[in-house]
């Protein structure tokens, strides 16, 4: 099932001769457990796409779904309710509260849709535990390392019964060490391996320009003025690149 | 890849069959690399000439075990410290290919980037599934697998930066890069400076 999907989307900023067509009638669906990668130059309209789709921004026309219910129809209250419920967001900057605790932080979006604090704390910590931070829980974001603050944002993204993770730019400001494990998280969380909802794991839309970080996704699209004007398919030829026959 | 000074290294742990050496050379590469047994015992044959290796017994069948000499052990201890030559650029086709596109009339440019792009990136998520899987438990593997990724990203990364500087050129009116138009344009002679 497509749990997020964009129909005929286009974005236009200003009117006459300032106007500004961000997205240009883009269609895109991306189904539980898979994770695309949208890849484009800075002002191709890749961080536009990303805020449609996890409803902080409106479309100037065309249809966004997520878990197949209609956003561009919803009332501010409920796309406020699937923002805390449903969308998980990475951000290259974590956008972690510095005066909360690694656990606070991941905690506060369960309680603010109702969770007893308690039960979100444990929930909080689960997710930290599985993404190897449970020693760092109680650690405020400026005692963390930048990989321990992405992680922690992951585990705020995949808390709960998240089903959609919406990253931009998510390893831009760390290490390629840390930036693979920061991927490898993702797509284990969008596998349903780790965190998310229970079965069939997230959807996930990872923004990027980095080549190594999209070769995680299982589809990558290209993004450019505004337009996807192509994306990957699986390579004709042997499944793996290794030396025939050594493998069996 | 100098097959010479792999089979060197793996000698230096011991005395070796052909047929071992060339099982352990595919496994410490990850088996990127894959290699023939007659390029094994051909090369055995040479450093043996060139008193880098000895063999014991007589027959020349998988039986024989090779061994490394001191000259050998020293030779290898020079070659892992000497940096291969990386001093003139390849003659890599993708960057012709881009170059030509650039001057041909009609040629897409932006099109040919593209059409190079998208396979590098599948490539990429090929390899990207082998680190998930098979390198995870293969240090040998996973270290061959980032390299070639890297090597990959970086042929992306040009291929970005090219598409950015002809985008450039085409908005300003340097003219800097056009495509050829007909016969050469004769070269003038200039005899001295204009004001």
């Amino acid at each position: 099932m497509s749990m997020l999907e964009l129909r005929q989307v286009s974005k236009v900023y200003g009117h006459g001769a300032t106007e500004v067509r961000a997205l240009d009638r883009v269609s895109l669906a991306v189904d539980e457990g898979t994770m695309v990668a949208v890849m484009g130059p800075s002002g191709s309209g890749k961080s536009t796409l990303l805020t449609i789709a996890g409803s902080l921004e409106d479309p100037t026309e065309g249809e966004v779904l997520v878990a197949s219910a209609a956003v561009t129809r919803m009332s501010r209250k409920d796309k406020a309710r699937l923002r805390r419920r449903t969308i998980g967001y990475v951000f290259q900057d974590y956008n972690l509260l510095p005066g909360l605790t690694a656990a606070e932080n991941v905690s506060l979006p369960l309680e603010l849709d109702g969770m007893p604090a308690r039960k979100a704390h444990a929930a909080a910590v689960a997710a930290l535990t599985e993404l190897g931070l449970a020693e760092r829980a109680a650690r405020y974001p400026d005692e963390l390392s930048g990989g321990e603050r992405q992680r922690v944002a992951i585990s705020r993204a995949v808390v709960g019964e998240r089903r959609l993770l919406l990253a931009d730019e998510p390893s831009g400001a760390l290490d390629s060490a840390n930036a693979e494990a920061v991927m490898r998280l993702m797509h284990e969380a969008c596998k349903g391996k780790r965190g998310g909802a229970a079965g069939g794991g997230m959807a996930a839309v990872v923004v990027t320009h980095d080549a190594q970080l999209a070769s995680w996704a299982d589809r990558v699209v290209f993004l450019r003025d505004g337009k996807i004007t192509d994306q990957t398919a699986p390579l004709a030829g042997p499944e793996s690149l290794l030396a025939p026959g050594l493998r069996s | 890849m100098s097959v010479r000074h792999a089979l060197l290294a793996l000698l230096s742990e011991g005395p070796k069959y052909g047929l071992q050496l060339r099982e352990e050379f595919e496994a410490r590469t990850g088996e990127v690399w894959p290699l023939n047994v007659g390029q094994v015992y051909t090369t055995l044959q040479r450093l043996e000439r060139d008193g880098l290796v000895e063999s014991e017994g007589e027959d020349d069948g998988p039986q024989k075990a090779f061994q490394i000499t001191d000259s050998g052990g020293a030779e290898l201890a020079v070659w892992l410290r000497t940096p291969p030559d990386l001093s003139s650029p390849p003659r890599d086709e993708l960057v012709m290919k881009v170059l030509v596109a650039v001057r041909l009339p009609g040629i897409d440019v932006h099109a040919v980037i593209q059409a190079h792009r998208r396979y590098l990136v599948q490539l990429m998520q090929q390899w990207t599934r082998i680190k998930d899987g098979d390198a995870e438990d293969d240090l040998s593997l996973a270290l061959a697998v980032d390299a070639e990724l890297f090597r990959l990203d970086s042929v992306v990364r040009w291929l970005d930066a090219a598409e950015a500087r002809l985008r450039r050129a085409a908005t300003t009116d340097t003219g800097a890069i056009q495509p050829a138009q007909g016969p050469l344009p004769r070269q003038r002679r200039r005899t001295g400076a204009r004001g």
